[in-house]
C-alpha cells in the first residue's frame, strides 16, 4: 500500500521526538541567581558554621535566600536567591561576613529537575554576549622562550669550551645561531664532538672560511616547536590557577591556535581587576637563609608555605639572589639512586647570579619564596552614608623549601633531599607557577554588561518568534494542510537543535541565534521543495497517493545535495573562524541535520498519517489542486 | 505548466550583471570597506546614559581628558552611546574612559561593552576571512564537480563570486560597518545561494536527460520555470526572518542581517541567471550528463 510507514518508521520519529524534548526541556526551567562559596586554596574547607555565617549576614540584610547546600567534599558552597537585583549587594553582605580568604562568586545555579539531570539532559550554555561577561585573548611570545634557550646554549657552550680548553671564539650571531669559530680543523672537530655530545638536540653546521673554521648550532624545528608547545602549555597552567583566584564560576581557559589563549570569564565587570592578576609576573624569590648572628634588620621571617610544615619558619636574608623570571623550567625527576629530586634551569643571567652567590655559601641554605598576591578587604563609610569596599592588595609570601647547598650553582641544579615523588611534582608544579614561561600579552578583549547580554537574549527570541510566526502563516496559506505539517516538523526541528545543542555541550551566541532563525528560513526549504515536487506530479495527472509517493522521492536527492553543500561550508566555517563565527556555524550545522530529519521523515510521517494508505480524491496543498 | 522565456533575456542579464560586478569592483577598489573593529583593531565602548545623552558633551569631555581621535555616535537609542577609539590606544584605556565618562555625567553611565582588538588579531583575521572563502568555494566546485559535471561545478563558483562581489560591493557603496558578524553573513549567503544553485541544477540535470530533442536554451527555460515557484517560496520564507531579525533583532545583529537579505535576494537572482548562463556559455549540452556507461566514461567529462 502506498504512502504508509511501517510502525518501526512511526516508532523511530517518536523516539526522536520524546529524546528531543526530553533533553530540550532543562531549557525551560529557569536558573536561580545564586552564591557560590569556595575557599581561597585548595585546603580550605567550608562547613556549615561557615554556612550559618553567610546566612545570618543575608537575614540582616533582608535578603532572601533558599536551597543553600555545600557539596560532599566541602570545597563549595552555594546559597540560592530568589532575586537577582540583589545578588550584587548579598556578595558584598556575604563577602564582609566571611572574611578573607573566601571567593564569593556570583553564579547562576541550574535548576534541573533530578529526573532529567540523572540521564545528562543539561540547559543549553550561553555565550558572555547573553549572559555579559569578559572574553581576554591572550598571546604567548613564543619567540622570547626561544630566545632565552638559545641564549642557553650559547652560555653552555662558552662553557663547555672553556673547560674542554677548547680555544675558540662564540658568538650569538643576527640568525639566531650560536656562532663558534677556531683556528683549526682539528679544534673545530674536538668542539663539534663536545657540543654533539651536550645537546644532540642541536643541529650542527660547518662553514670554512679563509684563515677560520667555523661551526654554527641551531635548533631544529623539532626543538623549537617543542619550546613554544611547552611555553604555551606552561601559559596555560599558570593563568588556571590564576583564574580561580578572580572567583568566577566556570571560568573557561582554553588554547586557540597556535599561541593564543582564551579566557572567559563570565559576570566579570571589573576588567582592569582581572587584567592585572591574570598578566602579573615573577613570583618566586630566591635567598639565602641568614646566619645565626646576622643582625635583625638584615633578616626576615618567612612561614612554610606546606600546610604539613605548618607553623614552622626560616629566618632569610634581606637580599634576593634572583626572582622568578629567571627560572626558565622546573622538573620533577629521579636521581641515580631513585631519590626524588627537582631539576631547575635559570636562564643565563639567572645562572650567573646563582653561582656569584652560592660560590662561597657552600653548605649554608638557600630558601625559595613563593609569592601570592592577595587582598585584605576594608570597609570604609563615606560622607554621603554609603559604604564602600576597598581592597588592598598586598603579598604575601611564604617559603617552599631551603635545601642546603651542597656545590657552587649554575644555570642548572637540583633540588634535592625531597621525602616523596609526590612533593616533588608539586615543588615543581609551585617552581613553575611561579614564573611564566613566556611574556603574554592581550590582544583582544571584550566585555559586555549584563544588561546588554539580557537586551541580546530578549531581542534574540523576539526575532525568532516573529521569523517563525510569520513563516508559518505563510506555509498554512499557501500549501494548506501540508502547510501544517511543515510548520510541526518545523516546531519540532527548533525543539531538536535546541536538545542538541544541551546535549553537546555547545555554547550559544548571538551569532548563534541569528543561526537558528536563519535555519528556520531555510528548514522549510526542504518541505517547499518537496511540496512543489507534488503539485507538479499533480499536475503531470497523477493520482495523489502517486504524487505524494514521487514528490518525495524525487525531492530527496535534491535536497541532500543542496544541504550537503551548505553543511560543507557551515563546517569550514566552524574549522576556520573564531569566536562568534564559530556560534554561528555550529547552530547552522545542527540546524542543517535536524531540519533534513524532520523535514524529510518527520514531514512523511505526518502526511501518511493523514494521507497514506487510503483512497484520496484530492490533496489541500494549494495552488489550485 | 508554462515555460516562460528566462534565456530570451539572458542578454539583458548579462549587461545588468556586468553592471552590478563593474561597480561593486569598483567601489571595492576606490573606497574599499569600511572595516569594523575587528579587523582593524581599536577599542569600541558602547555605554548607556541614564537620560538622554549630549554627544557634543560627550566629544568635548573625551577630547579635553587625552582621547583624541575617538569617534562618538548614537547607537540604536539616544541613549545608547557608541564611542570608538583608534588603533594605537592600549587595552587599558577602554576602563579608563569609562571613569572619565562618569565622573563628567551626573547620571549614570552604564556599561554596555567594551571591545579591544589588537592590531596584530584584525589582520590575521582578514587573512582568515579570505582563506576560509577561497578554501569554501574550492570544496564546493570539487563536490558539484564530482556529484554533477564540471560544467555545473564552474557555474556555481561563478554564481557565487557574482553574490560575495556583489553583497562586498554593497557594504562598500553604502559605507556600513564590515564586521565579522558580516563576514559570517557573506559565507552563510554562499551557503544559501549555493543551495539555490544545486536545486535548479539538478532540474536542468533531470530534463537534459528526460527532454532528449529539445534544444539547450530550451532545457534551462523549462527547467528554470518548473523550479521558479520553488525559488521564490524559498527566497520568500527566509526573507520574511531576515527582515524579522534586521527589525527586531537588535543593533548587534542588524549588519548580517542585511548582509543576508542582500546576499538571499541576488543568489535568488543568480541561480536563476548567472548560473544558468554560464551554464549555457560552456556550452552545456546533453552529453555532458549522459548517464555514464563506463567508470571510465565519467572520468574524461570531468576534466575539462
Amino acid at each position: 500500500m502506498l504512502n504508509k510507514y511501517p510502525l518501526w518508521k512511526y516508532l523511530l520519529v517518536l523516539t526522536v521526538l520524546a529524546l528531543g524534548f526530553f533533553y530540550a526541556a532543562p531549557n525551560l526551567y529557569k536558573p536561580d541567581p545564586a552564591l557560590q562559596i569556595t575557599g581561597e586554596n585548595s585546603s580550605q574547607v567550608i562547613d556549615a558554621v561557615m554556612l550559618a555565617r553567610a546566612e545570618k549576614a543575608l537575614d540582616e540584610a533582608g535578603i532572601e535566600y533558599f536551597g543553600e547546600e555545600i557539596d560532599a567534599d566541602g570545597r563549595n558552597a552555594l546559597i540560592r536567591l530568589r532575586d537577582a537585583e540583589v545578588q550584587l549587594q548579598a556578595q558584598s553582605r556575604v563577602a564582609r561576613a566571611l572574611g578573607d580568604g573566601f571567593i564569593i562568586a556570583l553564579n547562576l545555579a541550574p535548576t534541573t529537575p533530578d529526573w532529567l539531570s540523572d540521564f545528562g539532559a543539561q540547559p543549553v550554555k550561553l555565550g558572555l554576549d547573553l549572559r555579559g561577561g569578559v572574553h581576554f585573548k591572550l598571546e604567548v611570545d613564543v619567540e622570547s622562550a626561544i630566545d632565552r634557550r638559545m641564549e642557553y646554549y650559547f652560555n653552555a657552550t662558552k662553557r663547555a669550551l672553556r673547560e674542554a680548553r677548547i680555544r675558540g671564539y662564540v658568538n650569538m650571531d643576527d640568525q639566531g645561531r650560536v656562532e663558534t669559530k677556531f683556528k683549526s680543523e682539528a679544534l673545530r672537530e674536538q668542539a663539534r664532538d663536545l657540543i654533539a655530545e651536550n645537546h644532540p638536540e642541536l643541529m650542527l653546521d660547518r662553514v670554512d672560511e679563509a684563515d677560520s673554521w667555523n661551526l654554527y648550532a641551531a635548533m631544529t624545528d623539532a626543538t623549537r616547536s617543542e619550546i613554544a608547545e611547552y611555553a604555551v602549555s606552561q601559559n596555560l597552567t599558570t593563568l588556571r590557577n590564576r583564574v580561580n583566584e578572580l572567583g568566577v564560576s566556570e571560568p573557561l581557559v582554553q588554547r586557540q591556535g597556535q599561541n593564543r589563549i582564551v579566557v572567559e570569564l563570565a559576570g566579570i565587570q571589573d576588567t582592569a581587576e582581572a587584567k592585572r592578576i591574570l598578566g602579573k609576573v615573577a613570583n618566586l624569590e630566591f635567598r639565602m637563609v641568614a646566619k645565626l648572628e646576622a643582625a635583625p634588620s638584615e633578616k626576615q621571617r618567612f612561614e612554610y608555605r606546606s600546610p604539613d610544615r605548618a607553623g614552622m619558619s626560616e629566618s632569610l636574608e634581606r637580599d634576593l639572589i634572583l626572582t622568578g623570571e629567571r627560572v626558565s623550567n622546573a622538573q620533577a625527576s629521579f636521581d641515580q639512586n631513585g631519590r626524588p629530586n627537582v631539576q631547575i634551569s635559570l636562564d643565563s643571567e639567572g645562572g650567573m647570579l646563582m653561582s656569584r652567590a652560592t660560590r662561597d655559601n657552600v653548605g649554608r641554605r638557600m630558601g625559595v619564596l613563593f609569592i601570592e598576591r592577595k587582598f585584605r578587604t576594608r570597609y570604609e563609610k563615606q560622607e554621603d552614608g554609603t559604604e564602600v569596599v576597598i581592597k588592598v592588595p598586598y603579598d604575601e609570601k611564604k617559603l617552599l623549601t631551603a635545601p642546603v647547598i651542597q656545590s657552587a650553582l649554575g644555570a642548572q641544579f637540583q633540588i634535592t633531599g625531597l621525602d616523596s615523588p609526590m612533593e616533588s611534582s608539586e615543588l615543581a608544579l609551585m617552581l613553575r607557577a611561579g614564573a611564566l614561561a613566556a611574556p603574554i600579552s592581550f590582544v583582544e578583549e571584550r566585555t559586555v554588561g549584563p544588561s546588554l547580554g539580557a537586551e541580546n537574549i530578549r531581542l534574540g527570541v523576539k526575532s525568532v518568534q516573529i521569523g517563525l510566526a510569520l513563516v508559518v502563516i505563510f506555509m498554512v496559506l499557501y500549501y494548506r494542510v501540508f502547510g501544517i505539517a511543515a510548520v510541526v516538523a518545523l516546531s519540532c526541528n527548533l525543539v531538536l537543535m535546541l536538545a542538541f545543542m544541551s546535549l553537546i555541550g555547545a555554547t550559544l551566541t548571538l551569532p548563534g541565534i541569528a543561526g537558528i532563525v536563519l535555519t528556520v528560513g531555510m528548514a522549510v526549504d526542504a518541505n517547499v521543495l518537496i511540496f512543489s515536487r507534488i503539485r507538479e506530479e499533480l499536475g503531470n495527472g497523477l493520482s495523489p497517493q502517486m504524487a505524494i509517493h514521487s514528490g518525495f522521492e524525487r525531492a530527496v536527492s535534491t535536497i541532500l545535495d543542496a544541504n550537503i553543500t551548505t553543511l560543507i561550508v557551515a563546517v569550514i566555517l566552524y574549522a576556520v573562524g573564531t569566536g562568534p563565527i564559530k556560534g554561528f556555524a555550529v547552530t547552522l550545522s545542527v540546524g542543517i541535520v535536524t531540519s533534513m530529519f524532520t523535514a524529510i521523515v518527520g514531514t512523511r510521517a505526518l502526511i501518511n498519517l493523514i494521507y497514506g494508505g487510503r483512497r484520496v480524491q484530492s490533496l489541500s496543498i494549494g495552488g489550485g489542486h | 505548466m508554462k515555460t516562460l522565456d528566462f534565456m530570451g533575456q539572458r542578454k539583458i542579464a548579462i549587461l545588468f550583471s556586468v553592471i552590478l560586478l563593474a561597480v561593486s569592483i569598483g567601489s571595492l577598489a576606490t573606497k574599499q570597506l569600511n572595516w569594523g573593529l575587528d579587523f582593524t583593531g581599536g577599542t569600541l565602548v558602547e555605554v548607556n546614559y541614564s537620560e538622554t545623552a549630549d554627544l557634543n558633551a560627550v566629544r568635548g569631555t573625551l577630547e579635553t581628558e587625552g582621547f583624541a581621535g575617538a569617534i562618538v555616535v548614537s547607537f540604536g537609542t539616544d541613549r545608547d552611546v557608541l564611542i570608538r577609539l583608534p588603533k594605537g590606544y592600549s587595552d587599558q584605556q577602554g576602563a579608563q574612559l569609562l571613569d572619565t565618562l562618569q565622573q563628567a555625567y551626573e547620571g549614570t553611565v552604564e556599561l554596555r561593552r567594551i571591545e579591544f582588538v589588537g592590531p596584530q588579531v584584525g589582520d590575521e583575521l582578514r587573512e582568515q576571512g579570505g582563506l576560509a572563502m577561497l578554501l569554501a568555494l574550492g570544496l564546493v566546485m570539487i563536490y558539484i564537480a564530482f556529484r554533477f559535471q564540471f560544467k555545473f561545478a564552474v557555474g556555481a563558483v561563478v554564481a557565487l563570486i557574482h553574490d560575495v562581489l556583489v553583497v562586498l560591493g554593497f557594504f562598500s557603496v553604502t559605507g556600513m560597518e564590515f564586521d565579522l558578524t558580516v563576514l559570517a553573513a557573506l559565507l552563510a549567503v554562499i551557503g544559501y545561494s549555493l543551495n539555490d544553485t544545486i536545486v535548479v541544477s539538478d532540474r536542468i540535470r533531470e530534463n537534459f536527460r528526460k527532454l532528449r530533442k529539445v534544444d539547450p536554451v530550451e532545457v534551462i527555460n523549462i527547467s528554470l520555470s518548473e523550479t521558479l515557484g520553488r525559488t521564490l517560496v524559498t527566497s520568500l520564507t527566509t526573507m520574511l526572518v531576515l527582515v524579522a531579525l534586521a527589525l527586531f533583532g537588535g543593533e548587534m545583529i542588524n549588519a548580517f542581517a542585511i548582509a543576508l537579505l542582500v546576499g538571499v535576494f541576488i543568489g535568488t537572482y543568480s541561480s536563476i541567471y548567472v548560473a544558468a548562463n554560464a551554464l549555457l556559455l560552456m556550452g552545456v549540452n546533453k552529453e555532458d550528463l549522459m548517464i555514464p556507461v563506463k567508470e571510465g566514461a565519467e572520468q574524461e567529462e570531468i576534466i575539462p
